[in-house]
Parts: C-alpha cells; structure tokens; sequence
C-alpha cells in the first residue's frame, strides 16, 4: 500500500485491495433464491472465474455488481464503493459485458462505440479517435463500417467487449463472454481478456467452461444454489479434491484384477468403461506414485498398456463439489 | 479513455451536470436517427404509408362518404391522417422493447449517465422523425385537394398540436414497450392498437356511429386533435356538440397534458430499474 499516493484514486491499492467484494449477498425472485449469501473477495488486477451449471446464480450475482439489480440483503462494494449507497459512483469504475451481445444490430460497429463514446463524455472527436483505436487494436477495423446485423456472432461478442471497453474501467464483468462461440472466436475473446488483465484491469467473468476458467482465472469460484462451495486458485481446488488415476488393460480379463490393485489406494470405487478396457480411481493427493503403482499392477500380472497418475480436471472439481449436498453447507465451504 | 477524469466527477456543480445530461439525451438521439438513416426500407415503408391511406380513404372509402355539413371529404381526411401519424406509438413501442430485449438497455444502466435522460433523447428524434412524416403527408395531401384556408399562423399552431402530441404518444408507447419486453410481441400489438383511432373522427364523421360508439369516439383523445386541426386549418368540421369536440383545443392540449404527466414519470422509472 506504500505506493498508493502516487496513483489515480481508481487504481489505489490494486495489488493488495480486494476491488470487488461481496458479503452474505442475498436475492430472490419469488421463491427462487438467485443468491443465498454469497462471500466473495477478488484481489485488485486479478482474474477471477465464477463457476456454475445454469441458475446456480452466476448472472444474478453480476447483475448485482453492476448496479442492474438490488441485493435483498447483504452488502457488495467495486473499489470500495457500496453498489446500492453509490451506484454511481460503482457505474464510473466498471464495464459490463453480457451474455447476450448488448450492441446495436442497426448500426455499424464504429456507430456503437461512437454513441457509447459520445455518452461517456469524450466529445465527438474523441469518441470517434477512440472508437478507431479500439477497432484497430482488437481487429475489427475491417468490419467496423458494416451493420452489425451482418458480423458474426464471434465478432459481435468482440464488439460488446470492446463497447465495454470506451473509457478502460478498472473493474470488468464478463457474464459467460464465450456462450455459444465456435473455438476460434472463443479464443479471440480469450486473448482480448488476456490482454485487458496484463494491463492491470480487474476481472470477474462468469463461465460454464471449465477449460476456461482453468485458463483465464488466477482465482477460481465455484458456486452452486447462490453460495460458494468451493475456492481457490485452480492448482489448490485441483490438488484438494485429489488424484486420479488412469489405467487402460490390454486385455478384458485383466480389468477386474487391475480394479483389485485400484482399489489399495482409490477413495471411491474406480469407474471402469469396459469397452475400452479404461479404469478411472480418484485417490487421495500424492497417494501412490507412479512408478509404485506399475510395479504393483506388474506384481498382480495386469497387462496394462496405458497407465497416468494425473490431477484432476476442473470438469472432475466441478461434479464433485456442486454435486455436494448442499445442505452441508459449513463443511463444504472451503477447500483451499 | 481516461479513467481518472471519472473519478472527479463525482463532486460536479449542477450547471455540468445539466450540460452532461444535454450530451446524454443527444447521444439517445443521435443514435436513434443514426439507425434510422440505415433502413431505407423501414423508412420507405413510413414514408409511404401516408400515399397508401390517402388512396385507400381518399378514393375508395371516400367516394361513399359524404361529410354533413358540406365540404370535400378528402379535405376532411387529410386532418385525420396527420392526427393518424402523430398517434402511432408503434416504432417507438418496437424500439424500446428491442433495446430492453437486447441488453442495450441493460448495457445503458451500467454506464453512468443520467438514466431518464435517454428516453428524453428518444423522444426528441422520434419528434424530429415524425416532421418529416407530417411534411411527407402534407405534400400527399395538396396532390389530392387539401388545402390550408386560413395562413400560415394557424397552420403552426395545429402543426405545434400534432408534435406536442405525437411525443405525448411516444412515451405511452415507450412505457408500453418496457413493459411488453419482446420484440415481436410488441410489433404485434399493433393490431390491437389500430381500432382506438379508429373509434374517432378521423375516418368519418361520429354522427352516424350508434350511440354508445359515439360517446367513445367524441371523448377519444384522437377526436379532440383531429378536430382542433380541422378548426385550425379551415377544413370541414362537422358540428358536433360533445365537449372535448366544442373545445379541441383546450381538449388536445389537456389530453396532451395529462398523457405526458402520466408516462414521463411511469417510462423514467421503469428505464432507470431493473425489473430482474
């Protein structure tokens, strides 16, 4: 915090201040309760992943953040600022970009960021030089004097990226930003959202992929029924729910004799696909070696022909831990 | 562009905000008319409409209908086809369930700008749209007979009734398209629309009509403006002794008046907080 001073008050402490925090955040709709206390603390120029199957809360949660909706109770603070007390001045720290492409089919893509510009009080050169830059810098310029209603959905979600973009807010919401985008584009929004993290921006994105948030977050948070159940960076989530490990037998009658070995160290009972001959065991962390176990499997005379001890993948943290009771809810936390 | 310069204007004297709020609602503007500019068709299919009544009314309808009193019926028409363009709320309806749909909205609340301002902004380009309309139609109208009989001065003040009214009718149809939230749904309303003008004096003359469709269409707002038009530019008015007729006007204008204290409030509201 020592060198704060020096900075513009958006950026102070971003190294060590939590930019976007939430306590027992709380909202229902009729009897649905979207959000039933959620705690969430994301550290200032960090990437942040919110992790969930469909309504466990994700959208609600952002939409909260962003000042689009009113918690029922609890408190959320962007920078220090109350979002129901100040959502104005929450509203000049943060850009938004939604699930469903929020621009303007009936104007060109360089039209959206001017307007946007225009209401962001950059005057019209200034809209237009920043529009241009931005068109420019994450290659759109091409496109930018088509309508949009002609773009791909690939390069609208770019665009509604980029309109969140027209005066690079400290704070970024990204409610599931690669929904229903082909691989490539996925990977174009994945480099843009890179890029807007090295330079410092702080970012929650919401996301169904877990290769995403394996990829993009330094910090991951899984929520299911509008709570946490689990947190961590992805190493510590993947290193606390285990190891697993892979063994694939050369032949059918060897299965039941591998399962056997399996079993010495497996913390549930292995899952075996019998046609191809592939058993999977999850093991408690570091519990049996690699070598250890093909000596043991050669020892009871499996012919394995493939055999990986490996962590987890966040696809496995993800069924673990949402699919946990719920109702266990002191116990199942934290995992870090 | 310049993170810092928001972070001041938290602690800004009224005079800046008034001026931002100004940049905001020309912004809303702006990009409404912008839109615009890009759908020849749409506006082409607007433009037209206006020659297509004219004929249809004019000469189909027209030619079996006969204005007690005297006088030349499409003469008596051409008042009630601008009161017909000042009352269709439809485009602004579809824009504004559109934007709602689409997140635009949404992304507009998530800015800091000054929320009831875009739907001022709104309203101001659909006035600016609805001139053209009313010059369009204007010009139909002296390729058919109608005439301005008494000066320009009248012709302004019913001119100044019809845009007074037309964004009166834009906020009942922006409200309209915040609560319907859908798209299609909201361009499907016009079909229920269509009967409330209708129900008036803008087709025909509303003494034939029985007596309880009377009473609906002498008091329907739409009556009062194509009245108080008809009066202003000296085109056939049949008398008619109900009030709002006696006195269009003080009708149009209350009507007017009532439908903005009602809707300006109801539609900011409703812009400016979330409904999920």
């Amino acid at each position: 915090m020592l060198d704060d001073a020096s900075s513009n008050p958006l950026k102070d402490g971003r190294q060590d201040v939590n930019m976007i925090e939430t306590e027992g955040l709380k909202k229902s709709f009729g009897t649905v309760r979207a959000l039933d206390g959620l705690d969430l603390a994301v550290p200032g120029g960090s990437v942040c992943a919110l992790l969930g199957p469909n309504g466990a809360g994700k959208t609600t949660a952002i939409r909260v953040l962003a000042t689009l909706t009113r918690p029922d109770a609890g408190s959320a603070r962007i920078a220090g600022q109350d979002v129901v007390r100040h959502p104005g001045q929450v509203r000049r720290r943060i850009g938004l970009a939604g699930q469903h492409a929020a621009v303007d089919d009936d104007l060109t893509g360089r039209e959206n960021l001017f307007i946007l510009g225009l209401m962001y009080h950059l005057g019209r050169r200034g809209a237009r030089q920043r529009a241009d830059a931005l068109l420019a810098q994450f290659g759109l310029a091409d496109a930018a004097d088509r309508l949009v209603k002609t773009w791909s959905g690939g390069m609208r979600r770019r665009l509604d990226l980029l309109a969140s973009l027209v005066v690079a807010p400290p704070v970024l919401f990204l409610d599931e930003p690669t929904t229903g985008l082909d691989p490539r584009s996925r990977a174009e929004i994945w480099a843009t959202i890179r890029t807007l993290a090295s330079g410092g921006t702080t970012i929650l994105l919401t996301t169904q992929h877990l290769d995403e948030a394996d990829r993009l977050a330094s910090y991951v948070v899984i929520i299911d029924a509008g709570r946490v159940t689990a947190h961590g960076r992805p190493a510590t989530l993947k290193a606390a729910i285990g190891t697993r490990i892979d063994v694939v037998t050369g032949t059918a009658e060897d299965l039941p004799v591998a399962v056997a070995v399996l079993s010495r160290w497996a913390t549930h009972p292995p899952t075996v696909e019998a046609g191809e001959r592939r058993l999977t065991a999850p093991v408690a962390a570091d519990a049996v070696t690699l070598p250890e176990l093909v000596r043991q499997l050669d020892a009871a005379g499996v012919q394995a022909e493939d055999v990986s001890v490996r962590r987890p993948t966040l696809d496995e943290v993800f069924l673990n831990r949402t699919g946990a009771a719920p109702a266990r809810a002191a116990g199942s936390e934290t995992a870090a | 562009m310049n993170p810092t310069a928001w972070a001041g204007s938290a602690t800004v004297g009224m005079a800046t905000r008034a001026r931002w709020a100004l940049i905001d609602g020309l912004a809303a503007a702006e990009r409404l008319i912008t839109k615009l500019k890009h759908e020849p068709a749409s506006i082409a299919l607007t433009l037209g409409a206006p020659v297509v009544l004219v004929v249809i009314f004019g000469y189909i309808f027209g030619s079996a209908i006969k204005v007690p009193d005297g006088g030349n019926y499409r003469e008596y028409l051409v008042p009630g086809l601008y009161v017909t363009i000042a009352a269709n709320i439809l485009p602004p309806m579809v824009t504004m369930a559109r934007d709602s749909t689409r997140g635009v909205v949404d992304r507009f609340r998530s800015m800091p700008i000054n929320r009831a301002v875009v739907p001022f902004g709104q309203a101001t380009a659909t006035a600016i749209y609805g001139l053209a309309n009313f010059l369009l139609m204007a010009l139909c109208g002296l390729a058919v007979g109608w005439r301005i009989h008494r000066g320009a001065g009248y012709a302004l003040i019913a001119l100044a009734l019809l845009v007074a009214f037309q964004i009166a009718m834009t906020w009942v149809g922006m409200y309209l398209g915040l609560l319907i939230g859908n798209e299609e749904a909201a361009a499907q309303t016009g079909i229920v629309i269509f009967p409330i003008t209708m129900v008036s004096n803008v087709f025909v003359p509303t003494s034939g009509m029985p007596a309880w469709l009377r009473l609906l269409a002498d008091w329907n707002p739409v009556s009062a403006l194509a009245t108080a038009v008809r009066h202003l530019l000296g085109n056939p008015t049949p008398v008619n002794r109900a009030w709002p007729l006696e006195h269009p006007i003080a009708a149009s204008l209350a009507w007017t008046a009532v439908l903005l204290a009602i809707f300006i409030p109801l539609c900011t509201v409703r812009y400016a907080r979330s409904r999920r």
